[in-house]
């Protein structure tokens, strides 16, 4: 009997290890292609906006949220939907900028990053910047334009995983293509 | 219980935008009609380190299997499941060390058309499965080549040959 349940278990960990030992695969083939870590993160975080802008869409059909009315409120859903929707863990939301427009999520755990460890010679590398991407490509969908960034991160000796997100400015609805 | 559901299916989605995404990003990288077959090739040794990577945590207290068979539906069933979500539809075998392995509501051909233009590029979508499931094989002690086909109608029907190669 309690080998069912650690096959239950081990089938629920394998699932989620699916993902995180692709994004592996990915950046070890990236390391490969690329001929410096800028180039690998760039071409992640294109990647990344890439995933956003479709994500966006499958988000908004799942979890039935409607419209953001501040960029409080949009972290909130960020944290405490989003992530915990795709990637299973909660990040906290901190460190808000007197004006509002920026603020970190903390990660107490990376999903992405479980067995990994850089190898020397890519200190530059920022291992999830794939994440910055989705957010990113996500919200523009959302008509807004963000900056997000990693302060902090695990993988390069800091204590937890810091994303810094940054509010730009809203982006105007695309008006219908007239003739040109 | 149904919200756990939403959130699984959600695990789902993410993994299909990144197969998807990276399809895409290898496809550039090679460009031109000709590369079709170095584009499988990247995408195929990508499952393949991933196939072994998952084996490697899953069956660390599992007794080990009794015979080849047992390993084939080990895959069929356990790893089908962990990875798709369902089972393997189908297995055949000519117990002479060819398995035939049908899903027929694979989910990553999803994204792909249902239009016969589309065929081309199946291969593409199918050769991170086939490295994932020679991965897994190899971990457990089963090397092989992996093949798949689909057919489009009905859509997103797979198959996938297994064969062994006995060293």
């Amino acid at each position: 009997m309690s080998r069912q349940s650690n096959r239950a278990t081990d089938s629920k960990k394998m699932n989620s290890e699916l993902f995180t030992l692709t994004y592996g695969a990915l950046v070890t083939q990236l390391c490969k292609d690329y001929e410096n870590d800028e180039e690998v993160n760039k071409q992640l975080d294109k990647m990344g906006y890439n995933i956003g802008v479709r994500l966006i869409e499958d988000f908004l059909a799942r979890s039935s949220v409607g419209r953001c009315h501040d960029f409080r409120e949009t972290a909130d859903v960020i944290a405490k939907v989003a992530f915990k929707m795709y990637l299973g863990i909660t990040p906290s939301v901190t460190n808000w900028s007197p004006a509002g427009d920026e603020f970190s999520l903390i990660l107490e755990s990376n999903p992405l990053v479980d067995f990994v460890e850089l190898p020397d010679n890519h200190s530059n590398l920022v291992y999830s910047s794939l994440l910055c991407g989705v957010l990113r490509g996500a919200l523009e969908m959302v008509q807004m334009a963000v900056d997000v960034r990693f302060a902090q991160d695990t993988l390069r000796g800091d204590n937890v995983t810091e994303i810094r997100m940054k509010f730009i400015k809203r982006i105007e609805e695309n008006l219908p293509v007239g003739d040109e | 219980l149904q919200f756990l559901n939403w959130l699984e299916m959600a695990d789902e989605a993410l993994f299909q935008f990144l197969h998807s995404e990276i399809i895409q990003y290898v496809n550039s990288a090679e460009p031109g009609e000709s590369e079709n077959g170095r584009c499988v090739s990247k995408l195929e040794n990508m499952g393949f380190r991933v196939g072994q990577g998952l084996i490697e945590r899953f069956t660390k207290d599992t007794p080990r299997f009794k015979d080849e068979l047992d390993v084939m539906k080990f895959i069929c069933k356990d790893f089908w499941t962990s990875v798709f979500k369902k089972q393997i539809d189908n297995l055949r075998t000519n117990h002479q060390g060819i398995y035939v392995l049908q899903d027929n509501k694979f989910h990553l051909l999803t994204q792909l058309s249902a239009g016969k233009q589309y065929l081309e590029h199946a291969p593409k979508f199918l050769a991170f499965t086939c490295g994932l499931v020679r991965g897994a094989l190899s971990n457990l002690g089963v090397k092989s080549i992996v093949t798949a086909e689909v057919s489009v109608m009905p859509a997103c029907k797979e198959q996938i040959l297994c064969k062994n190669i006995k060293s």
